[in-house]
């Protein structure tokens, strides 16, 4: 069981500042968050882009913008849980909650931080009918086992890094294999490109171009894939096995669960100290909501640096907190 | 010069919605779309780095040609047609008066 102060779900931009200014009111700070990496939508979705709105940096990549982050909250000691999903959050005691991420790791605290941005980034289904029906049972939206798929007749569909990696992989296990994508073109990584071309060449894959998959039949597990190509028309392709690829989008997910109030997919708050209608949590940064709320990273800074003030006053009730300028003190020594 | 257009634009559920659009403000279509509450996400506010404003144009309103970011995002898209378009790339301009869209499916 891991034990902090304050739990943040998500660790985005403004739940990573948060553990800087916890760390200034000595309060520890444990990071949940779904993907593998820190830095939420700036890591995800555009690190190499420029931000031109941080107070004090006239332009500045997004993905320096998260390495920075991690570099000023380094004294502050903060743990992190990657790859994990918050799933479950329990009250388990006066002023103690216990979170269990979808891998069953608990992690017990005072207060829970939600700073979970447009919530956890999943893969993008295709709005095939019937599709869901077949998940697990043949459609897979991502390769965790790649054995699961020996000897099989697989159809990946996408036109990305991780369809051309998977068709790569996947050539030398599976009985047959298929790449379907809309264009001709790929915006893959030039060699990934380049090697799904020699496989389709030596007949090891099997491309299809100007193609996709719009529909699916079977009979309890997936039977065939319906293709719509340029060249061909309709026609059904027979397979074990459909894994779309087409990339990540963030779903609200688990935290619609937890009893919040909820406004469009946002977590309502109170503007003075960002609490939701539970006590001892709180919303910060993109995923909540209040009237006037701007999604922007510095707006969830300020909204982190109020709420971790109200915290400790609700950790500590009877201790005085003294606010300091961070030129006076300092960090060092504080942690 | 005129300064607010009207765009047609049919939902998911087939409903047709006429949006003015002004011309002058340097709006893309999926400002539009979301300023009328349309449901369009626009996750990326418009750069073209998600695929959540996809659109179909059902008009033969002459567009420029999508640049190889709008392509490589419209590869995140389904049901990707000849006439698919993001709709943040569309600049809102006098000449798209009376233009029709309609947004693409989604899976909610
Ligand atoms: C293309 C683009 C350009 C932008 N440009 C700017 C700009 O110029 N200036 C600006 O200020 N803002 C900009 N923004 C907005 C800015 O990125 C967001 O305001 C910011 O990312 C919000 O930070 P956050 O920490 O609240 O959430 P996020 O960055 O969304 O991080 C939230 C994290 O929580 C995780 N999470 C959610 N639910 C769970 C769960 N149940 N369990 C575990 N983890 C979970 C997610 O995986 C994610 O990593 C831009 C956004 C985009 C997409």
């Amino acid at each position: 069981m891991i034990k902090t102060d304050i739990l943040i779900v998500g660790a985005g931009p403004v739940g990573l500042f948060t553990v800087f200014e916890a760390g200034l009111l000595k309060l520890k700070c444990h990071l949940v968050d779904s993907l593998p990496q820190v830095g939420g939508q700036l890591s995800e979705i555009y690190p190499k882009k420029p931000i031109y709105d941080i107070p004090g940096y006239p332009s500045i990549l997004a993905g320096d913008l998260v390495n920075n982050l991690m570099e000023q909250i380094k004294p502050f000691n903060p743990t992190f849980t990657l790859g994990e999903r918050a799933e479950v959050i329990e009250k388990t005691g006066d002023k103690e909650y216990t979170l269990t991420t979808n891998k069953g790791t608990k992690i017990q605290a005072p207060v829970i931080a939600i700073a979970g941005g447009l919530g956890c980034f999943e893969p993008r289904k295709p709005p095939i009918e019937g599709l869901a029906e077949f998940e697990d049972k043949g459609v897979d939206y991502m390769v965790k086992d790649p054995e699961k798929f020996r000897d099989k007749k697989l159809l990946i569909a996408g036109g990305g890094d991780s369809a051309l990696d998977w068709t790569i992989e996947l050539a030398n296990i599976a009985k047959e294999i298929t790449l379907i994508h809309r264009r001709t073109s790929f915006r893959g990584a030039l060699d990934s490109v380049d090697k799904v071309m020699e496989l389709a060449a030596s007949k090891k894959v099997n491309l299809i171009t100007e193609a996709q998959a719009i529909g699916v039949r079977g009979n309890g597990k997936l039977r065939e894939v319906i293709i719509k190509s340029k060249a061909n028309g309709e026609f059904a392709k027979e397979v074990d096995n459909f894994i779309p690829l087409f990339g990540l989008s963030p779903k609200l997910g688990p935290i619609s669960e937890w009893g919040l109030t909820i406004n469009r997919s946002a977590i309502e708050v109170n503007t003075e100290d960002y609490s939701t209608n539970i006590e001892g949590i709180y919303a910060i940064g993109d995923i909540n909501t209040y009237p006037g709320k701007l999604k922007l990273i510095l707006c969830g800074f300020h909204e982190g640096t109020l709420m971790v003030q109200s915290a400790f006053k609700y950790i500590y009730p009877d201790q005085k907190l003294s606010f300091k300028y961070t030129t006076v003190t300092g960090i060092d020594g504080l942690e | 010069m005129k300064d607010i257009i009207e765009i047609k634009v049919t939902d998911r559920e087939d409903v047709v919605h006429e949006l003015e659009a002004p011309t002058d403000m340097s709006f893309n279509l999926m400002e539009i779309l979301k300023a009328h509450e349309l449901p369009v996400e626009g996750t990326c506010g418009g750069m073209a780095l998600c695929a959540s404003c996809h659109c179909y144009i059902n008009s033969d309103h002459e567009l420029p040609e999508p640049s190889e970011a709008e392509e490589d995002m419209l590869d995140q898209a389904f049901f990707v047609e000849e006439n698919s378009r993001l709709a943040c790339q569309i600049k809102i301009k006098e000449e798209l008066e009376g233009m029709e869209v309609k947004l693409a499916p989604v899976n909610e």
